[in-house]
């Protein structure tokens, strides 16, 4: 049976690990490499490396550090930040990344995704929504999320950009719940359960983990095929063989 | 000895070569047929698709050379599937090493394509490829097409139907998951290739 993934995220920042809340305030949690080995270490089943600064920075990820984690990561890894391009996109892969995430970029210019599927098919491909309700209720998507002072609105739902991406070729949605992300309430299990389902491909929980039930509730409630983290896995809140535990016992498969 | 990885275009060529050097082996990347002719082993990676793949070993001139090898050979992931006779993903040719036809996830409700993340190995029939492996162990997958179970299975996993997760015939094996990236258990079976 296939498990239920437990992915940290890593957001960099100049070359090392930061964690801010609700997207701003960053503060350095540590090394890249460092880190990656930490979490395959304790059993993580995936990482993801944001460059959060990369795309409103207007550049690309820095391939050097890929390298660095792909030498010793002996588990899959997807980095993000900034791939606007086919050819970016190869470089990042080439280095070493098992998939490439796209999110501002692929608002700009949706037909990146179609470019991304073709060349190196979709299972290569992650696109990441960053997701607001509004006070009309409706959830609208985010661009340029990694810095505050650039962070824009789009008139686009959710939802309607999520059945576009697939339709345009990408292999795993990541929906970053931006309500709940920092804040440790939880996921946002009513924005999820909704994205579930006209989600086909894999869907990833984003934005509100503070408690091992927070995950129990994504997979068993949302049926979310993985659950992303980050605060409370950079401050030792929760260890991840614990929480594979706990998941094991409440009738979640993990890996073990 | 000596290591090959076919440079056929395939994104995970550099994590394969990593996982190599975890285990000591200082594999080359080539697409010059004599240099795979006299290896010792010989390792076809791939990410992407049937119908570029099989096009860019055209292109090398390199489906004959494969073909023709007798030293022990690994495809990983969709270079498992070029192993075979035929590929449904664009109506594709294979090598037709392994006489299986590969075809994409059935649709089915609640079933997502790509098979994406960890699944557990069910062994089918003992192989020194295979060596240490317990019954149920996991390892990572990201694919949207298989290799039905049969004659050449070795180990299987299921996603909405049972399929083939290690073949072998002959001196050609394949692995659908990525053992560059399955942890221990990968490293286990990379191991074991480079021992046979």
């Amino acid at each position: 049976m296939l498990s239920r993934r437990i992915i940290p995220c890593l957001d960099v920042r100049d070359g090392q690990v930061v964690k801010g809340v609700r997207f701003r305030d960053h503060v350095v949690m540590g090394g890249i490499v460092d880190l990656a080995l930490r979490y395959r270490d304790e059993g993580a089943d995936e990482l993801v490396f944001y460059d959060i600064t990369a795309s409103p920075e207007g550049r690309s990820v820095d391939r050097a550090w890929v390298e660095k984690v792909a030498r010793v990561i002996d588990i899959p890894f997807c980095v993000a930040g900034g791939i606007r391009s086919v050819d970016e996109a190869r470089a990042v892969l080439h280095a070493g990344a098992d998939k490439i995430s796209v999110n501002s970029p692929a608002l700009a210019r949706p037909a990146l995704i179609d470019e991304l599927a073709a060349a190196f098919g979709v299972q290569c491909v992650v696109v990441g929504i960053d997701s607001l309700r509004e006070t009309d209720g409706e959830w609208r998507v985010r661009q340029y999320t990694g810095d505050p002072s650039k962070m824009q609105a789009l008139p686009r739902r959710t939802l309607d950009w999520m059945e576009e991406v697939q339709q345009r070729g990408a292999g795993e949605v990541v929906l970053n719940c931006m309500d709940s992300d920092g804040v440790r309430r939880g996921y946002d299990l009513d924005q999820l359960s909704v994205a579930r389902a006209i989600c086909r491909v894999p869907l990833i929980a984003s934005g509100g983990a503070g408690a091992p039930e927070h995950f129990r509730d994504a997979f068993v409630e949302a049926d979310v095929d993985g659950a992303l983290a980050a605060s409370v896995f950079h401050s030792g809140a929760i260890a991840i063989p614990a929480l594979k535990r706990y998941l094991h016992e409440h009738g979640v498969p993990v890996r073990r | 000895m000596s290591v090959v990885l076919v440079d056929a275009g395939g994104t995970n060529i550099g994590s394969v070569r990593y996982a190599l050097q975890r285990l000591g082996v200082d594999a080359a990347l080539t697409s010059d047929a004599a240099t795979i002719r006299a290896a010792d082993k010989v390792i076809l990676p791939g990410v992407g698709a049937a119908g570029p793949g099989m096009a860019r070993l055209r292109e090398l001139g390199l489906v004959e050379v494969l073909r023709s090898l007798r030293q022990p050979v690994l495809g990983v992931c969709l270079g498992m599937q070029l192993l075979c006779t035929h590929s449904e993903e664009g109506d594709t040719e294979c090598l037709g090493l392994i006489p299986a036809l590969v075809r994409r996830f059935t649709e089915a409700p609640g079933l997502r394509v790509p098979h994406m993340g960890w699944n557990g190995l069910s062994i089918l029939r003992e192989h020194p490829l295979l060596a240490g492996l317990g019954e149920g162990e996991q390892a990572y997958f990201v694919h949207s097409y298989a290799v039905p179970t049969g004659d050449w299975t070795l180990a299987a996993s299921d996603h909405g139907e049972t399929f083939s997760a290690a073949i072998a015939r002959n001196n050609f094996h394949g692995l659908q998951f990525h053992p560059e990236r399955s942890g221990t258990v990968g490293a286990k079976l990379l191991r074991n290739f480079l021992e046979l």
